[in-house]
């Protein structure tokens, strides 16, 4: 058996490793991605072992790392790029927005853009302004772009290998809470497609959807659930960009009932989407509209109110039980 | 009275115009020098001598008013401001703060270029200025409200003329610079001094900020601190042209300052400022300087640095060089320096006593000052979450 365990930083790090050793046309660009390893430790090691040429730390310009990682993936390059925190990617968002996600279809077709910009994101790490953010809707809302986040080890391992093998841009945001967080990963399995929904934990009376940070929560909220004789369902959607909505539709057509679940602001996040197409898909089966929890319509507080603005057990319980007594 | 109210005391100088045509020709001198060798100004030595050469001509005459006193002042400004710093550092180990971003080796540069400033300039820092607020008066425990996650910012910009910290890298040249074209609008002599450092340059807004600045010909100091690292990567990965050679290509003039000499930075600054309230337009000042500490409390420099690189500018300490030219001058005695040790000890107390006592924000805060105006989505979530609040005192 090749399985081994180990935590979700450790994972990306040999996934990352993995794709080097593969691929020579692989390359990893960032800010202190070098000799510091960046600063969550992700990309440790690997300049030490591929040297300066494939892992190469950039001048401190977001803009410049996503703008040159597009020249080099003209050039038949396929750049891993990290964004050193999920309130930096915004001076790459024109770069992102307006080139990496439309290119292809300008060529007609005719070129490729196979760019994966790595972001770690989320809060609840009791950081400074700018550290916390999930930006995921912003990315989702734009054509030519894929969104995903690994919520387990063996699925950071291996949606890793599959967005950077995957020929579109790939907007990959890691749980940063839960880089240290482990489980095991078998590097010789056969992975899930990178674009489906995975049942987390199977259940009969209500679906919970999250990704990313939010897969725990909700199991944490189903085991609370289950000691009070509720059956929840979770599924971690992994992508949301495509989402698998036939997946999460089987699932609700099932129990009936749905809450999704991010630390982004609820107003118009990926929750929304979720909402409406679920309604539309499911309508006859709802036994209660569907529910969102998540942020609000407020900047990402001070890291001391954080506990209260992230939705937390409570939060997620509280909704269960909305959508139970319809 | 607090122990910092002798702060607003600033070294002052007339507004010179009368070397007003000496500095002048400084324009054409800088720009012609864009290929040339590394320049350094230099008015005190690291053995606390001071220098007077050609190079350094020029900007003489800026520190000629300079006093004992004021030089006393200056030490003491940046004596204080290291154990503030030294301070924040302390109370993250203990875990009262969540980060501190520490200035320690910066505080020539800091102290310098804040006491050039006049009361009616307007700062914009980065995260790491805490000296700098220090010369505008706010109050070091404010400061450390961010950092202890109790808000983004805890004072008003305005009621010292000093901007909030900016964390998003170079973001605030491109704020200074428009405000400085707002006080050229105005018609008033005001300037502006926007910090950021050397990783920053790298950046797209940092170079749009030179861009504006330039064609508008805003009154608008940008005061590079290099010091010499941008979290683990050094300057080459930033410029492969000395820092201050770039305003050249923006069509302005830029000067290299010993950042670790208070009175060169202080020299350097009001020179900067001087031909922005002359209508001179921006000036790019690069102090060469050393990020002594960690990038922040939660950075291990010792994967990417050798400790003798440190060892090397710890002989070029900025407060060591002060105090070795106020002993050799006999410009301090014994008793400044023990009185100042109190001072120090004060300082630390009250930090350490404010810190620990600082209350957590009310939860509601959460909503708060979303907009000017109000807006529907933010009363509705509000209430729901006062709602989802109460249901919880009902429930216990
Ligand atoms: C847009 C942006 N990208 C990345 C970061 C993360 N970051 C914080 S400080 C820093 C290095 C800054 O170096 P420099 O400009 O030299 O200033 P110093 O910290 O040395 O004072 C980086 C990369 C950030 N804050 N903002
Ligand atoms: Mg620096």
């Amino acid at each position: 058996m090749a399985a081994e365990k180990m935590s979700i930083a450790k994972a990306l790090n040999e996934s990352l490793r993995k794709a080097l050793e593969t691929d020579p046309k692989v390359l990893i660009m960032g800010e202190d991605v070098g000799k510091l390893g960046g600063v969550f430790r992700i990309t440790d090691g690997l300049q030490k072992d591929f040297g300066e040429d494939r892992v190469i730390d950039t001048p401190l310009a977001e803009s410049g790392i996503v703008g040159t990682a597009i020249g080099l993936a003209l050039r038949g390059y396929r750049p891993v790029v990290e964004i050193q925190f999920d309130g930096f990617v915004f001076p790459a968002y024109d770069q992102i927005v307006t080139q990496l996600a439309k290119m292809h279809a300008r060529a007609l077709g005719k070129v490729k853009m196979p760019v994966v910009v790595r972001i770690p994101y989320g809060g609840a790490i009791g950081a400074v302004e700018h550290h916390s953010e999930s930006p995921e809707a912003l990315f989702a809302h734009v054509a030519g772009l894929k969104v995903v986040s690994p919520s387990t080890a063996s699925d950071a391992y291996w949606m890793l290998q599959q967005a950077i093998q995957s020929d579109d841009p790939v907007i990959f945001f890691e749980p940063k809470r839960r880089y240290w967080d482990k489980g095991e990963v078998d590097v010789e399995a056969i992975p899930d497609a990178l674009h489906t929904s995975r049942v987390a934990k199977a259940g009969t009376d209500i679906t919970l959807a999250a990704y990313g940070p939010m897969v725990k929560v909700c199991l944490e909220a189903a085991a609370a659930a289950a000691e009070e004789g509720k059956s929840v369902e979770v599924v971690d959607l992994r992508s949301m960009s495509p989402v698998d909505f036939d997946g999460l539709q089987r699932s609700v057509e099932k129990t009936r009932r749905l809450v999704v679940v991010h630390e982004a602001p609820v107003f118009l996040g990926v929750g929304s989407e979720i909402a409406a197409r679920i309604t539309e898909r499911c309508f006859y089966h709802l036994e209660a509209p569907v529910l969102r929890v998540g942020g609000y319509h407020a900047p990402y507080p001070p890291a001391r109110l954080e506990e209260e603005y992230l939705p937390g057990l409570d939060r997620v319980l509280d909704a269960v039980d909305r959508s139970l007594a319809y | 009275m607090t122990v910092e109210s002798t702060a607003a005391r600033k070294p002052r100088r007339s507004s010179g115009t009368k070397r007003a045509a000496g500095a002048s020709t400084r324009k054409t001198a800088a720009a012609a020098q864009s290929a040339a060798e590394p320049q350094l100004v230099q008015l005190l030595t690291p053995e606390g001598d001071r220098v007077e050469t050609a190079d350094n001509a020029e900007f003489l005459p800026y520190v000629e008013d300079i006093t004992a006193e004021d030089l006393r002042g200056l030490y003491r400004d940046m004596v204080l401001t290291r154990r503030f710093d030294s301070e924040a550092t302390s109370l993250q180990r203990q875990g009262e703060l969540g980060l501190w971003a520490s200035l320690l080796g910066q505080e020539a540069a800091q102290i310098g270029s804040g006491r050039a400033l006049r009361d009616d300039d307007y700062v914009f820092p980065t995260y790491r200025e805490h000296g700098v607020a220090w010369c505008r008066g706010v109050d070091p425990t404010n400061l450390l409200g961010m950092f202890r996650g109790v808000n983004h910012g805890g004072w008003d910009p305005n009621s010292n003329n000093f901007h909030l910290y900016t964390i998003v890298i170079g973001s605030q040249t491109l704020h200074a610079t428009g405000y400085a074209m707002g006080v050229a609008k105005d018609g008033a002599d005001s300037a502006v001094i926007a910090y950021f450092g050397d990783g920053a340059s790298s950046q797209g807004d940092v170079n749009e900020a030179f861009t504006f600045s330039a064609v508008y010909n805003a009154p608008v100091v940008f005061f590079c601190q290099n010091n010499q690292w941008a979290i683990s990567e050094p300057t080459e990965r930033q410029m492969r042209v000395p820092l201050y050679q770039r305003a050249a290509g923006f069509g302005f003039p830029g000067v290299r300052v010993d950042g670790n000499d208070v009175l060169a930075c202080l020299a350097v600054t009001r020179w900067a400022l001087e031909r922005a309230r002359r209508g001179e337009g921006p000036t790019l000042v690069e102090a060469f300087t050393y990020r002594m500490g960690a990038h922040t409390t939660s950075d291990d420099p010792t994967r990417y640095r050798r400790d003798e690189e440190r060892a090397a500018w710890e002989a070029k300490d900025p407060i060591e060089r002060l105090k070795a030219h106020l002993l050799a001058s006999g410009d301090a005695d014994e008793a400044f320096f023990a009185e100042l040790e109190q001072e120090s000890e004060k300082l630390g107390k009250r930090v350490r006593e404010a810190v620990r006592s600082m209350p957590d924000p009310d939860t509601m805060a959460i909503f708060e000052n979303v907009y000017a105006d109000g807006h529907a989505l933010v009363d509705e979530e509000r209430a729901e979450f006062a709602a989802y609040l109460a249901s919880f005192e009902e429930g216990h």
